[in-house]
């Protein structure tokens, strides 16, 4: 067996240490280690976007960035998009949108909308599809996915306002 | 009428939504079992191979493997058929798919498989099985594999004809040929004005689903199997499993997880039966996951399609004779889509002569699996492009056209009794009188193309049972795995029957052992059959709440009503949620079961306006603007419904511009990623507007008739008329994409 290296992190806001296999991407790290089974694995070569986190704010495919990578980073995952007591309005708008079928898809696409709003709170309809084609859904067509990311920076906006 | 629906039209948010949202829901892949070890499969590089030695002892030797299959380990299934309930399948091929013996008849095929304490190590012993092939010539397109002296696959395959005798002499890849007749189509050809006939060809395309296949067995000491996988079909999983292993299906436990998307490819089993073998050998759970490649080279795609088409008019633009001749690849195994095919290329119309002929094939490809509306899109493509010129040829617009001859209540479809009430005409006058259909298209390279397109609603058996709460709301366990929201599309018919707010339900998949037999969600068939079957499940939990007020008024059971939610007697009345409160003590628990097989199956009818631009320096087709019009019979989550919509179109748009099987001469696909196989993205497409038509289905309490396979039919035929009508150039090749488009209008330049 090959030797493990000993990593420290930020995921979620929490603390947290792993040990992983210079081979095991930060997707395998998640899931099978640290049971974080919410980021998805479509492909695991970085086409589908299902397994987007967030590395330091920047959304990343985590089936292309190795465990060992992850030293010191703040990582972000769907599990920590909601806060304790509420959704996060991307998450709610999903819902009342009905912007998922199968819903494999879904936590790359609320992550990597996420990154989008925290950077660009009033994005157009264009710039969310030039930021959402870095995921694959094959169930919706994305026109509900692209109208619940609109929905979800307006309320995010009436919020802040 | 328009306050007739409580709950039913509105869009409350789907049960298993919070679950999504936030990752907690639990797929395939999600599973973690103790003990768990993980397996992997070994894979023919050829497309066409004899297996002349396949050697294991390298990788048994290797430290963390635990056990290794091949086909040897598959009970002998030669000559055993099997009725999976849609049709009888030959076991023999069905096995051979899972684990290859004597041959390998497509790249990708499974040959073997090991399971070791983690994928790595598997990956790794993976490599260390030996397979000596003696290749053989391939042949991976249905004109070709027709021929005479093409490379034969199989040396138990004949042509076998309608009756099920053999229409051949001798072994052939052609394993079916189909022939529907009608009427006398020369003495009709002879008497149109205007004859259109055409050539079509069509690449093999993928369902994509976002997850690839994952299954996971434990096959226990006491000798019980249990397997936890992504199947459309919990049933039809657990009969294939069992059939491939010759056990009794009782001794089978199938769990449905949480499924990443189907679109028919997930009714077949792949992993499951070599999991289960794996797991005799270790006595560990093994849990399997596909790559993405192994999904596309060794997972069905759609057949690849030859069709020819010839319809004739007279001058007032009434069709007088349509005739169709469709090869369809069938993969590497018959039994391909060809019937439905042949029964949908001119479903739309209502032609009094006919002849349509299709053939089954069997090539070195991939076995095919169903994909929405499976076979319909093909023929689709071909008769919506051959309807559109005739219309051009008589000077028709070509809704008109289609209005004249659509098919209504009473026509006979190709191999089918007459239709019951239907709503094409309905969703024809709906697109004609559109904004869009009115809105002019400017502009050099633009154009605009209209196709309608059909399938089959197939009604099959559901199962469900539900039990009331004491707080009045109700626990309901249905048998159909829920791809794309039909857990709440089911609740929301019990929640309308019972008179309580669909939150009220709490909708559950059940697994194999705790809910009746339920067939694949497939056939457009879940929120018309299961709802069904919920509707009675309401009826019987109505039926006992009744008894229950009986015995608190102290009458007959008969003397209750019920409506919208209370029931009464004698100006007595009691809410259902505080009769709910009280049914313990007045007779007990109340448990509401129904199982359907409703008869009469319905028909989804669409349309697809188009608008698009084509880059003559290119051929890159870009959608300026998509409408897609159906009739739902009633949109019971008008949502979901608009989402099936959308979702179809867009996978159809996919299939017209990009996708592909693209094969080398050696009969390898090499494409077989997403970035190289190119699905649609979000940037690719406009909004896709949507317009729901009600022509209520009256063999459903609620009018369903099922949505999500007929929107695939329409784009590719649609988007290849908007082409037509910005260019000039008919393009009768599939796909349509940059490359073939600028070569098609070069040659028109010249």
């Amino acid at each position: 067996m090959p030797r493990k290296s000993h990593l420290q992190t930020t995921i979620n806001g929490q603390p947290v240490e792993f040990l992983c296999e210079n081979r095991q991407s930060l997707l395998e790290v998640l899931r099978d280690e640290l049971r974080l089974t919410g980021t998805k694995e479509g492909c695991n070569n970085g086409n589908c976007g299902a397994c987007t986190v967030l590395m330091n704010g920047v959304p990343v495919n985590s089936c292309l960035v190795l465990g060992v990578e992850a030293e010191g980073a703040e990582i972000t995952t769907i599990e920590g998009i909601a806060d304790e007591a509420h959704l996060h309005p991307i998450q709610q708008c999903f819902l009342e949108d009905a912007a998922l079928q199968c819903g494999i898809c879904t936590p790359g696409f609320i992550v990597t909308a996420k990154a989008l709003l925290d950077r660009n709170p009033s994005p157009t309809e264009q710039q969310i599809r030039f930021e959402l084609a870095n995921n694959l859904c094959r169930c919706t067509g994305y026109d509900k996915i692209v109208r619940a990311v609109q929905h979800a920076a307006e309320r995010l906006q009436e919020a802040a306002n | 009428m328009a306050e007739r629906f409580k709950v039913i039209g509105t869009r409350p948010v789907r049960h298993d939504g919070a679950d999504k949202v936030t990752g907690r829901a639990i797929y395939g892949g999600d599973l973690q079992l103790a003990g768990m070890v993980h397996g992997k499969i070994v894979r023919s590089p050829h497309a066409h191979a004899r297996i002349k030695r396949i050697d294991i002892s390298a990788a048994e030797k290797l430290s963390g493997v635990l056990a290794v299959v091949t086909a040897a380990d598959l009970p002998d299934l030669r000559d055993k058929v099997a009725d999976l309930g849609e049709g009888s399948v030959n076991l023999a091929h069905l096995g051979a798919n899972v684990l290859a013996h004597q041959k390998v008849l497509y790249k990708g095929h499974a040959v073997a498989a090991v399971a070791a304490v983690n994928s790595h190590v598997a990956e790794e012993a993976a490599k260390l099985i030996r397979v000596e092939y003696e290749p053989l010539p391939a042949v991976t397109w249905v004109l070709d594999a027709m021929k005479p002296d093409a490379p034969l696959l199989h040396d138990d395959v004949y042509t076998e004809d309608m009756a099920g005798g053999r229409a051949g002499e001798g072994t052939s890849n052609v394993s079916k040929y189909l022939l529907f007749e009608e009427g006398d189509i020369e003495k009709a050809f002879a008497s149109a004005d205007v004859v259109v006939e055409r050539e079509f060809k069509t690449a093999s395309v993928h369902q994509g689903y976002i997850e690839p296949h994952v299954s996971t067995a434990l096959w226990n000491h006491d000798g019980h199997l249990t397997i936890w996988t992504a199947t459309q079909g919990a049933f039809t999983a657990r009969q294939q499993t069992a059939e491939l292993l010759q056990i009794p299906v009782s001794q089978v436990t199938v769990v449905p997880c949480e499924i990443g998307g189907g679109f028919g490819g997930k009714i077949p089993v792949y992993l499951e039966p070599v999991a289960a073998l794996l797991s005799r050998k270790c006595r560990r759970p093994v849990k399997m996951v596909m790559t993405r490649a192994e999904v596309f080279e060794g997972t069905g795609p759609t057949p690849g399609s030859f069709v020819r088409v010839r319809l004739g008019a007279k001058k007032d633009g009434r069709m007088v004779a349509g005739q169709a001749w469709l090869a369809y690849d069938a993969g590497a195994y018959p039994g391909g889509m060809i019937g439905p095919g042949c029964m949908c290329v001119f479903s739309c119309y209502d032609l009094p002569n006919y002849k349509v002929e299709g053939y089954d094939v069997v090539l070195n490809k991939p076995k095919t699996a169903a994909y929405r509306a499976p076979g319909a899109t093909q023929a689709a493509f071909a008769a919506e492009q051959v309807v559109d010129e005739l219309a051009e040829r008589l000077g028709i617009d070509p809704i008109d056209l289609r209005l004249k001859n659509a098919a209504r209540e009473g026509t006979k479809r190709v191999g089918w009794p007459a239709y019951p009430k239907i709503g094409l005409i309905e969703t024809l006058e709906a697109a004609q009188r559109h904004p869009h259909y009115r809105a002019p298209i400017a502009g050099p390279n633009r154009g605009r193309g209209v196709a309608t397109g059909f399938w089959f609603n197939i009604g099959l058996k559901s199962s469900a049972s539900a039990s009331v709460n004491p707080d009045g709301t109700v626990t309901l366990i249905e048998g159909s795995t829920d791809i794309g929201g039909t857990r709440t599309s089911v609740a929301m018919q019990l929640a309308e029957t019972l008179g309580i707010a669909a939150e009220d339900v709490r909708p559950q998949v059940g697994d194999t052992d705790s809910v009746g037999y339920t067939d694949v969600t497939g056939g457009s068939r879940v929120t018309f059959a299961t709802g069904l079957a919920a509707y009675q499940v309401g009826l019987d939990i109505r039926r006992q709440m009744a008894e229950r007020a009986a015995t608190l008024w102290d009458c007959k059971a008969d003397e209750v009503t019920f409506d919208g939610g209370t029931f009464r007697r004698n100006g007595e009345s009691i809410g259902f949620k505080q009769l709910a409160a009280k049914a313990n003590e007045l007779g007990g628990p109340v448990v509401g079961r129904a199982s359907v097989d409703p008869a009469g199956p319905t028909n989804g009818f669409g349309l697809s306006i188009a608008d698009v631009e084509v880059d003559p320096d290119t051929g890159k087709t870009t959608i300026l603007r998509y409408t897609v019009f159906q009739d739902a019979g009633k949109a019971i989550h008008p949502s979901y419904v608009e989402g099936q919509m959308q979702g179809g179109t867009v996978q159809g748009i996919g299939w017209a511009l990009n996708e592909e099987y693209f094969y080398d001469g050696e009969g390898r696909m090499r494409n077989a990623s997403y970035l190289d196989y190119r699905m649609p993205t979000a940037l690719d497409l406009p909004m896709i507007d949507t317009v729901i038509i009600e022509v209520p289905n009256p063999a459903h309490p609620f009018g369903v008739r099922g949505v999500g396979e007929t929107p695939i039919v329409a784009p590719p035929a649609a988007v290849a008329n908007a082409i037509y009508h910005a260019t000039g150039v008919r393009m009768c090749e599939l796909p349509m994409s940059p490359p073939k488009v600028w070569a098609a209008l070069s040659k028109t330049q010249r």
